[in-house]
């Protein structure tokens, strides 16, 4: 029972460290890829090729002060990031991110790759999401600052209006697997169909797959859907008046929703961990190539698309991404029932 | 004491200390807080209670959709901090005695309700073919419940919140 235990809380500081890790990865990346899109250099000076520039980052953020706003609600301002960052990391513990794996013989017994195996993970990703405009929600009140409060503003009525096709996406992907744990859902992805094509469900919900991904980028506030934080019209939205570490629990919880966005999309269209050439047990190395694929697409859409006008925004959202996944649900329930599963 | 009443006494006192919150504190956007805080600590009481689908629908749509709305409304209509009341007039006293009386109503409902629980073989309390944990936690059987059993109260809701924000865009859009 014991290595059991000691494996478990291995896993979970593994994806703390990870988390953290990916966050830093990410800021790098974000700025290399944009430099390169931009025919700049990016980050030079700092470690080989920049890469400590992240580091650098945070050790300047941690000796910043930390201000506040004299009219802001001081717990609630306090508390705002906390939720954001919170949020954020409690997302992942659900998301498998391998199969059983000895990492190489080091274990004796293997451990599943996964914090916590909830029967229904697909839901309690989704609720954690919708927990999450909390932290934004209040940010922007509690700063008592008309900038905060527009971004604030926006962003809820943004994440409210993509939370819906977000959800019906995601029901479609569980009326084909029928189950709601995405350890099941990656496992029934396994195989070939015509012994080449791989059974990833990518290929039987194009559609839902599609709008997983434009509605995930606008949950996490992401170009072209960053209207909470448009730099050009509200200062930096929610965050304006956060300086210091509690602005980092911001940054920090918007690159690590990225990673968890990816990282449902890879196990629930993608296939997760599953992949040709290596074993199993090393799955989570394809994993973390999917992963990397999905955000680079990430950063490349950011770099390359304006930002939506406010009402586009709405337009794209109500009447066009909301019926067509209403549609793909009824298409796929009506396929499920003719075909079986 | 074993840890799950442990955990069940930690997350009840969260949920009742919460809920004195919601009605003590002063300012309207610490009580939406507050509530949501209460909300979270039932979810957790329901993860104890072997039904995680309901927890997390709990987290879902109160905690998620409908304090957000609530924050919403607070939020657009600038409510401030409320000013208490001078002790011993009407607006002290009238809702200290309805409260008094309801809250007396609820005990005796409990009562009676744990009462009547203990003397059938129905219902959690005793154990009874309502109380298998495997079927209150599985999402299928709840589905299939949902959609053959109480399929006319499920339509019926539908159907009321249907009306509802047909009403509310009627209301909000006298000219379409």
């Amino acid at each position: 029972m014991l290595p059991l235990i000691v494996g478990q809380f291995g896993i979970l500081f593994l994806a703390f460290v990870a988390l953290l890790t990916s966050a830093a990865v990410m800021v790098y990346a974000e700025r290399k890829v944009a430099a390169a899109v931009q025919q700049r250099l990016g980050p030079y000076r700092v470690g080989p090729k920049g890469a400590l520039q992240p580091v650098a980052d945070v050790l300047k953020l941690l000796f910043k002060e930390t201000l506040r706003p004299a009219a802001a609600d001081k717990w609630i301002f306090m508390l705002a990031p906390i939720i954001s960052a919170t949020a954020a990391f409690a997302a992942f513990a659900v998301v498998p991110f391998g199969a059983e794996t000895t990492f190489f013989g080091l274990l004796e017994e293997p451990v599943r790759l996964q914090v916590a195996d909830v029967n229904v993970a697909v839901l309690v990703v989704f609720a954690i999401t919708s927990v999450s405009i909390y932290g934004i929600v209040l940010a922007g009140w509690s700063a008592n600052s008309k900038y905060s409060l527009l971004g604030a503003l926006r962003s809820t009525s943004q994440m409210i209006s993509y939370e819906l096709s977000y959800g019906l996406s995601l029901a479609a992907v569980l009326l084909v697997a029928n189950d709601l744990s995405l350890t099941r859902i990656v496992e029934a992805q396994g195989g070939y169909w015509f012994g080449f094509v791989p059974r990833w469900f990518v290929f039987l919900q194009p559609l839902g797959f599609v709008i997983y991904m434009i509605a995930g980028v606008a949950e996490t506030n992401r170009a072209p859907f960053d209207f909470p934080e448009a730099e050009q019209e509200l200062v930096a939205g929610y965050h304006t008046e956060y300086s210091s570490m509690s602005f980092a629990m911001f940054f920090l919880a918007e690159y690590i929703n990225m990673v968890t966005v990816s990282a449902v999309a890879t196990n629930l269209f993608l296939g997760g961990w599953q992949g040709p050439i290596l074993p199993e047990s090393m799955g989570w190395i394809w994993f973390l190539v999917k992963i990397a694929a999905l955000l680079f697409f990430y950063i490349w859409m950011r770099w390359t698309l304006p930002r939506l006008r406010y009402d586009q925004l709405m337009a794209l959202g109500w009447k066009v991404l909301l019926p067509l996944a209403v549609l793909n649900l009824v298409v796929t329930a009506a396929g499920v029932v003719y075909f079986g599963n | 004491m074993g840890t799950e009443l442990l955990l069940f006494y930690a997350f009840a006192a969260v949920a009742v200390g919460a809920s004195v919150l919601v009605v003590a504190r002063p300012h309207p956007m610490h009580s939406v807080l507050m509530l949501i805080v209460a909300f979270a600590a039932l979810a957790a009481l329901y993860i104890q209670l072997h039904a995680p689908f309901a927890a997390v629908i709990q987290i879902i749509i109160y905690a998620g959709a409908i304090m957000v709305l609530f924050l919403f409304v607070v939020m657009l209509l600038n409510a401030r901090q409320e000013e208490a009341p001078a002790p011993g007039t009407l607006l002290v006293r009238g809702p200290l005695r309805s409260g008094a009386l309801l809250a007396a109503v609820l005990v005796a409902e409990l009562a009676w309700a744990l009462d009547a629980a203990q003397g059938s073989d129905d219902g959690l309390l005793a154990g009874g073919a309502g109380a298998d944990p495997a079927s209150l936690g599985s999402v299928r059987e709840l589905g299939r419940v949902l959609f053959t059993d109480y399929m006319f109260a499920f339509e019926v809701t539908s159907i009321l919140i249907i009306v509802a924000m047909v009403g509310a865009v009627v209301l909000a859009k006298r000219e379409l």
